[in-house]
């Protein structure tokens, strides 16, 4: 068992681990925080992604020990205290861009990093930028929009 | 997964010496490719040595004899955006944007990409037509010794890439033709012009992994254009045919993509 030290969502947190554990098996086995999702385990889908140190990363292919120090947020971060939605949920909420939710999570978290980076977004430049991300639901069209308007939002304030 | 010993070297040394000690010990840069790997079972190392704690393997330098210098464990997404690497080699930073996925780059390393030498991989055929040098803990090694075959280069079991050097060239680009799931390039053309000669060097086509077309660079050295190499395609009998693509049609996608890039950087004038 390896000891092990990082900041979730704002907490400090330390416990042991095995050396094979990866972050999305601590983040949701060891943490309970089941809102990071597992589509593929292969690197494809970006249903497991999360902010490490402020960037979007496959938490499948990361390993726990290997974040020993580092800051992580997950989707549990962004709502409010009182359950208010961060603008990209609210967005995507509002465009319809989920039907199962199962690709939700990590869209959101992908769609707040991209907006993040970039003074404007060009849908079909997005549409690159989402290539990580698959979703079998919506066809993107809508996600796409919720982003671009989610975007919108979070420069509003 | 199997599990396995994990440390973070805080030192070059102190990571040969750890690798030296364990036969089974492999080194970690990123992990996009290693712990997929490790997953499908194909590897399964006894130890991990993580290279993370090295910040001097992740700097970009532009150096005063001309070359751009990138540490192994610059991740693909430093390169794109650097702004040095886009002044000096701007082909090399879109190369680098167009590797993968945005959480993909945002982790995986330029010294990963070169050791772990897929045969689709973009890297290489930069670093093969830049005529690039890596450099080790040991040694300088060029690119045209470096890449040896599929999945296999000229480093020793305990050799350490830490960094690569690129003679800046003015006329540098890639061009990719991407397999649309995957995002590899079913061919990938890099093409460099200096004064003295043109390299061609092509990725994800090669049975043999990345090579130079020298019949291509020939006549691009008589007159650079994409019309010079009209007619001309390498021998599909040196190119790889699987699922997504036959030899012959790779053939020809070399053809192609070479005079596309060619027209891309005569565009960028
Ligand atoms: C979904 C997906 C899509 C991808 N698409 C592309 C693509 O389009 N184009 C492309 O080129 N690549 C692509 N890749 C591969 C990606 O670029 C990897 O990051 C890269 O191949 C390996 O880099 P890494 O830093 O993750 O290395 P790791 O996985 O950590 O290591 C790979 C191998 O290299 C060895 N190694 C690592 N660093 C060093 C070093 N400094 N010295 C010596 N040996 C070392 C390791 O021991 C291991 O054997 C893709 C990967 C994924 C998961
Ligand atoms: S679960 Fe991580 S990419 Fe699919
Ligand atoms: S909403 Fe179902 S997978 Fe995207």
């Amino acid at each position: 068992m390896i000891p092990l030290s990082l900041t979730v969502n704002g907490k400090k947190v330390s416990l042991e681990v095995e050396a094979r554990t990866l972050l999305v098996d601590l983040i949701r086995s060891h943490l309970r925080l089941t809102g990071t999702h597992i589509g593929c385990d292969t690197s494809q889908c970006g249903a497991c992604v999360v902010h490490l140190n402020g960037r979007s990363v496959k938490s499948c292919s990361v390993l726990a020990v290997a974040c020993d120090g580092d800051e992580i947020t997950t989707i549990e971060a962004l709502a409010g205290l009182n359950g208010e939605l961060h603008p990209m949920q609210q967005a995507f909420a509002d465009c319809h861009g989920l039907q199962c939710g199962y690709c939700t999570p990590g869209m959101v978290m992908t769609a707040i990093s991209i907006a993040k980076e970039r003074e404007h977004l060009d849908p079909s430049e997005l549409r690159e930028e989402l290539h990580g991300n698959l979703c079998r639901c919506t066809g993107y069209q809508n996600i796409v929009k919720a982003i671009v308007a989610g975007a919108e939002a979070m420069k509003q304030g | 997964m199997q599990d396995f010993e994990f440390h973070r070297a805080q030192t070059i040394s102190e990571a040969v010496h750890l690798i030296a000690e364990d036969e089974g010990a492999l080194l970690l840069a990123g992990g996009q490719t290693l712990l997929p790997t490790m997953k499908q079972g194909l590897a399964t190392p006894s130890a991990l040595v993580a290279l993370r704690d090295l910040p001097e393997l992740t700097a970009i330098t532009a150096r005063g004899d001309g070359r751009l210098e990138i540490g192994a464990m610059a991740c693909h997404a430093d390169v794109a955006a650097s702004t040095i690497v886009r002044q000096r080699l701007p082909g090399l930073a879109a190369l680098a944007g167009k590797i993968a996925d945005r959480h993909v780059r945002n982790r995986g390393t330029l010294g990963g990409s070169i050791a772990n030498c897929d045969p689709a991989a973009d890297y290489p055929a930069a670093l093969l037509a830049l005529n690039a040098v890596i450099a080790t803990n040991e040694r300088e090694i060029a690119a045209g010794d470096f890449f040896i075959g599929l999945f296999t280069t000229a480093l020793e079991r305990q050799e350490i890439v830490t960094s690569v050097h690129f003679p800046t060239v003015a006329r540098f680009a890639y061009g990719k033709f991407s397999n649309p799931a995957s995002r590899y390039a079913i061919v990938g053309t890099a093409v460099a012009k200096t004064a003295d000669e043109v390299r061609v060097a092509v990725t994800g086509a090669g049975a043999d992994g990345v090579f130079r077309w020298t019949e291509a660079e020939a006549r691009l050295s008589e007159c650079f254009g994409p019309r010079a190499i009209n007619g001309i395609e390498p021998d599909a009998a040196m190119l790889n045919s699987d699922i997504h693509a036959s030899a012959e049609y790779r053939a020809s996608l070399i053809r192609v993509m070479t005079a596309r890039t060619i027209a891309s950087i005569l565009a960028a004038e």
